[in-house]
């Protein structure tokens, strides 16, 4: 695989008419109708998480212990949990967190995987040889166990739980902007900036960069999903968000003593986790076919 | 061929350094100090100071990576902390359990997944199809440890048909040869205890088999959908021999590239993701050996542990590769 | 090329062949056919099948349990789980009632005491023997105790917190044991104990073998050998115990059970589930919320538990603010006790209000508990210069304890109630060793942990969890009060019960008042079992012999 993408054929300098690119992008993004549906569970959860605190029926650490374990009812529509709190509101508040996670550490995996990935695309050599490497060796280990291991040298908790995930998917973005700056050097263009004595910040800045926003965009759309199971997963371990925040990994290993007098407080969260992660599924799909088709594979 | 596999096992060794290197220091950067834990709450201050020397650990680090590396090479991955027992010698059942509930998932995730995404794709645009496509979509962005869940309050709670959690009966325990209960059982004609192991791996091996399932079956459906497309099977028709069976045989043929492609990239998702199946299933895998490790401070076992998972990991993707480079000519060596 | 791709892809359909035949047989539910191979099989293999049908049916008993034995020599261990087996593997000279902790005999038949208090002298049970066949007899016990006064305190923990040290300590209480004749031993004390005997039947003083002491050395924790009912014989870490019934057990006509397994299945729900389905025969720590469960099925019976625990929050006293008794008090009264009760509990448990409770001798109920009231909470925080709060770390145990099933959650109830009163906290919990050493030295504000009694004495709650001479060792709270101190060593060696009594009622007021914990609750812990197994006795200290336990 990892040669295949390496393999890949330069493109085709967008530079000048990446704005007409984008408009092209959009109008074939809205052909594809799951794309659509993506992009509108996205919405809504983006929707839901910023205005939590306003349309949440009741605060996230309510407690009423003589309420808990309420099914689904007019009052309570998911139901209550073991402490009597409102698993509605919980759930709306969780993906404040989900998101949260989920952009930040994409964001920061960007961040250091570009600025990497160009050291070792721009300047070859030893720097590529140091760098690859340790993306290779990065990628060795199981994702999962990775993240786990780096939360407890850390300490368990929602930060470290999102930097964890940032670091494990370093070596990702890291390979992608890696292989684009090999092809991009290549093109006229930038050998004719070389040439006529422009900095190497500058073609960087202004040339390599740009060039590579659509595969960031798709990669990245694609990673916050994951990123978002990841930080799920951690906090069902035990190892992310600390209570009382209602975080959905969390949510779910609490409801595992409860599942037989009350799996409704099983079932939301996880639909909540699915939906969000299939909507950003979908939308990196739709991405990725409508930037840049030669990704599909 | 030959030099691209030279090249590539080459290639390992930097590979294999660097992660004895980031496990050696991420070991030595979890809190808390192994001759305490080694010694327990009551120990006295000499004791500990005196096991610290023993075990090495007031040297400086170089020393004590080296140290570690010597006793790679002779292949000792030191004794567990807790249970005072060679990691090398109590590891096997552990990995094993794990390589079961791996490949039952993959032989599940293939099956399932070449079959639906054939079929999906000989009946393009009808319920099936549209049905096998929204759940494989909803399969990839599944969280394996909520469907782990949900098939234990379904199939254990509600219907009581399957066994909740563990590898065997407890009651009934298997005994163990090779520690591939499914082989071990057969080997000794106890078709009972190889039921009961079956209806053990079911649930878990479906959690895990659900994401590389999904994909392969995508996958298949779209490369099936070309094949259908092309002269060949045009041919084929005009000919008038049946045609579904062509086609499926044909689709088989190119399954192994999709196959072999989600078996390189999903393994590492699958020894992940065993991690997490195997809390939520009790299951003595290699996953639950380093997570309890990890909680019980044991370095040795989280040291070796993992580096044996990224081995593996390391070594299947080569082996992918290689096979990838076999199989389609297409792929340049270089 | 293509001759290869070809073959590899025959090879593939193989394989998928294969796979398609090992699903169908996975999925085949066909119960004639796997009568007939069941027939088959019975036939073949007719011995092996019909040892593993008799004692899965009738004879094995399957309990599961939270969590594996660190331990199985016991004198080396201080966890119940380590406890639960070694009792079954080890005799002690005497014993506590099937469901008390009244003295019963065991390996001495009866036992005298001299006036003073000073002496006391077994008489041995003959013919017994240990399960290496070696014999039992007044040199066992002695080899035994002096290994223990030998020891120290990293190894021998029990021993040295129940007799005051070891040999050449200032407060070692057994000057000297000797063997009198054969089966005769006696013990001379250096002070009188008034819990002697109680100390002396706890589960942690079994007598091991001799010869395999020396045989095994060091590894003799992996392979036990004393003189109880059980013999063990296989021990998986992490998974499983098996013990397999001692033939040549002194008590005539037992043990009944043919094997025991001991399985660990960390997790509450999952162990209850197991249950259910039948897979293992008793499930220890069911969580109070799913006794209903257990109800309703049924072929299954609930086992209760004598309570005899406290549940208590721990605040370190050296630990500015709650250095501070204001503080602590306001905190005492920002508990909703009854409401964690009757959540994480469903009422199976009792409000605490002292240390010890009720059960045992000396319990003090004129005690007026800090009732539930925030804002008198306020009031004392105002007086005690905390009127805006402040922030601390709340410890929450990561592991079900019987006097607590779920920590976090009664963490998160009061981290709740002290939102209420402007106090911030934050749940911190680490893996259970690390939690209990960091606690023990002091790193916490506040820890959730909790004390089932060894042995049924006052002594074992008060002067071990609170008295200052077990800072470092048990009195994780760093609580430390002179005339305290001085009141339960009178207790511990005043021969005079009704005395005893009334020092540990006015110790209980002193501690009221010094408010250095939180005390929770008094639970009554509660097993699921099969409906056919009788003679079962939970144990008020947590841990049972199962001698008597059989399958109807």
């Amino acid at each position: 695989m990892a040669e295949l993408a390496r393999n890949n054929a330069p493109q085709k300098s967008l530079r000048g008419n990446s704005f007409l690119l984008w408009i092209e992008a959009w109008k074939s993004f809205k052909k594809n109708k799951l794309a659509v549906v993506g992009l509108f569970i996205v919405i809504v959860f983006i929707f839901l998480a910023l205005s939590a605190p306003y349309i949440t029926p009741e605060g996230i650490n309510d407690q009423k212990l003589a309420d808990r374990l309420l099914p689904p009812s007019s009052e309570h529509w998911l139901g209550t949990d073991d402490f009597g709190r409102d698993i509605l509101s919980r759930v709306i508040h969780g993906a404040r967190i989900s998101l949260w996670v989920g952009f930040v550490s994409v964001i920061g995996s960007i961040v250091v995987g570009c600025f990497l990935g160009i050291l070792a695309g721009y300047y070859g050599r030893w720097v590529d040889t140091i760098i690859s490497r340790f993306f290779d060796i990065m990628l060795a280990f199981p994702s999962i166990l990775l993240a786990i291991a780096i939360v407890s040298v850390l300490g368990p908790s929602l930060r470290n739980a999102l930097i964890a995930i940032a670091i494990i998917n370093v070596p990702n973005f890291g390979r992608l902007i890696r292989s684009k700056v090999l092809s991009i050097k290549q093109e006229e263009y930038v050998t004719a900036a070389k040439a006529i004595g422009m900095r190497d910040r500058r073609i960087l800045f202004f040339h390599i960069l740009p060039n590579s926003m659509a595969p960031i965009i798709v990669q990245g759309t694609l990673a916050i999903a994951t990123a978002i199971i990841e930080a799920a997963a951690l906090g069902f371990l035990g190892l992310g968000a600390e209570p009382p925040a209602p975080e959905w990994g969390k949510m779910l290993a609490d409801s595992k003593n409860y599942l037989v007098q009350a799996p409704w407080t099983m079932f939301f969260p996880g639909i909540a986790i699915m939906l969000t992660v299939l909507g950003f599924n979908l939308m990196g799909d739709g991405l990725r076919d409508a930037l840049d088709p030669r990704m599909k594979n | 061929m030959f030099s691209y596999t030279i090249r590539r096992l080459l290639m390992l060794i930097p590979v294999l350094f660097g992660m004895t290197f980031i496990v050696f220091f991420m070991i030595r950067a979890i809190p808390g100090d192994p001759a305490q834990v080694i010694l327990g709450q009551l120990a006295t201050e000499e004791a500990i100071n005196s096991l610290r020397a023993e075990l090495g650990l007031d040297q400086p680090w170089f020393t004590q990576y080296f140290e570690y590396l010597k006793q790679l090479f002779t292949l000792d991955l030191g004794e567990s902390l807790r249970t005072k027992t060679e990691v090398s010698e109590e590891i096997w059942p552990y990995l094993a359990a794990t390589f079961e509930l791996s490949f039952v998932a993959l032989i599940i995730a293939v099956v399932v997944g070449v079959n639906a995404g054939i079929i999906s794709a000989w009946f393009q645009k009808s319920w099936f199809d549209y049905t096998a496509m929204v759940v494989a979509l909803v399969g990839v962005s599944m969280p394996i440890f909520w469907l782990g869940l949900m098939e234990q309050w379904m199939f254990s709670v509600q219907l009581d048909w399957l066994p909740p959690s563990k590898r065997e009966n407890v009651k009934n325990p298997v005994e163990t040869i090779t520690h591939f209960y499914l082989i071990d059982t057969l080997i000794q004609g106890r078709m009972d205890q190889f039921i009961d192991v079956v209806k053990h791996l079911i649930m878990p091996g479906i959690a895990l088999a659900t994401i590389p399932m999904a994909i392969i079956a995508r996958i298949t459906r779209s490369s099936m959908l070309e094949v259908m497309r092309s002269d060949y099977i045009r041919t084929a028709r005009a000919k008038g021999q049946k045609m579904f069976w062509v086609v499926y045989k044909h689709s088989l043929k190119n399954a192994v590239i999709p196959v072999l492609t989600v078996i390189g990239l999903q393994t590492g998702l699958l020894l992940g993701g065993a991690i997490l199946t195997e809390t939520i299933f009790s299951w003595p895998g290699i996953g639950r050996y380093i997570y309890n490790a990890i909680e019980f401070r044991d370095y040795p076992v989280i040291q070796s542990g993992i580096l044996i998972v990224a081995t593996i990991f390391v070594m299947i993707n080569l082996i992918v590769d290689l096979l990838y480079a076999l199989i389609d000519p297409r792929i340049k060596y270089n | 090329m293509k001759k290869k791709s070809l073959f590899l892809s025959l090879v593939f359909i193989f394989i998928l062949g294969i796979a398609l035949v090992g699903c169908s047989t996975s999925t085949t539910e066909n119960p004639p056919e796997q009568g007939e191979t069941n027939d088959n099989n019975e036939e073949t293999n007719d011995d092996q099948n019909q040892q593993s049908e008799d004692s899965s049916s009738e004879s094995t008993l399957v309990f599961g349990r939270g969590a594996d034995s660190v331990d199985l020599d016991p004198a080396l261990v201080t966890d119940g789980e380590s406890i639960k087996v070694t009792l079954n593997i080890y005799d002690t000279l005497v014993k506590y009632g099937d469901l008390d902790t009244s003295i019963e005999p065991s390996l001495a038949t009866d036992w005298t005491t001299s006036d003073d208090g000073l002496t006391y002298t077994f008489n041995l049970r003959e013919g017994v023997k240990f399960h290496d066949g070696t014999d039992f007899n007044a040199e066992a016990v002695v080899y035994n105790f002096e290994r223990w006064a030998n020891g120290d305190k990293s190894s021998f923990y029990y021993y040295s917190s129940m007799f005051g040290g070891f040999k050449g300590d200032e407060g070692h209480v057994i000057q000297e044991v000797k063997a009198v004749d054969e089966l005769t031993v006696e013990f001379t004390l250096s002070r009188p104990q008034a819990p002697f005997l109680q100390n002396v039947a706890m589960p942690p003083f079994g007598i091991a073998s001799p010869t395999a002491l020396e045989e095994y050395g060091e590894s003799f924790t992996e392979n036990p050998v004393g003189t109880g009912p059980f013999v063990f014989q296989e021990w998986k870490r992490n998974d499983r115990i098996v013990l397999v019934k001692n033939e040549n057990y002194w008590m005539e006509g037992y043990p009944k059970l043919e094997s025991v397994i001991f399985v660990s299945i960390p997790d509450n729900a999952t162990r209850l589930n197991e249950l259910i389905a039948g897979e293992i025969d008793i499930a220890d720590g069911v969580s109070p919320n799913d006794n209903t469960r257990v109800e309703e099925e049924s072929d299954l019976q609930l086992f209760v538990r004598p309570s005899m625990n406290v549940g208590y929050l721990g605040l370190t006293n050296t630990r500015p603010p709650f250095d501070n008794k204001l503080v602590r008090q306001a905190l005492n009264h920002a508990v909703d006790k009854e409401g964690i009760i009757a959540a994480f509990y469903s009422g199976q448990a009792v409000p605490a209000k002292n240390p010890l409770p009720p059960v045992i001798a000396g319990y003090n109920d004129d005690i007026d508990p800090y009732p539930y009231d925030l804002e008198r909470a306020k009031e004392l925080l105002a007086e005690a210069g905390y009127a805006d709060g402040f922030e601390m770390e709340l410890w929450a145990m990561p592991v079900p304890r019987p006097y607590m099933p779920d920590g976090q959650k009664v963490a998160e109830v009061i981290q709740n109630s002290f939102a209420q009163i402007g106090v911030s906290a934050k749940i911190v919990s680490y893996e259970w060793a690390t939690y209990l050493e960091k606690a023990r030295n002091g790193e916490a504000d506040a820890f959730l942990l909790g004390w089932t009694g060894d042995n049924g004495d006052a002594d074992n709650f008060m002067y071990v969890l609170l008295d200052k001479d077990n800072i470092g060792s048990n009195n994780y709270a760093y609580y430390s009060n002179d005339q305290l101190h001085d009141i339960l060593i009178d207790a511990q060696s005043n021969p005079d019960q009704a005395k005893r009594e009334e020092l540990y009622k006015q110790a209980q007021e002193i501690i009221h008042e010094d408010a250095p914990w939180i005390p929770l609750v008094h639970s009554t812990p509660i097993l699921g079992g099969k409906n056919n197994i009788k003679d079962f006795f939970a144990h008020p200290t947590g841990s049972q012999s199962l001698t008597k336990v059989y399958f109807e």
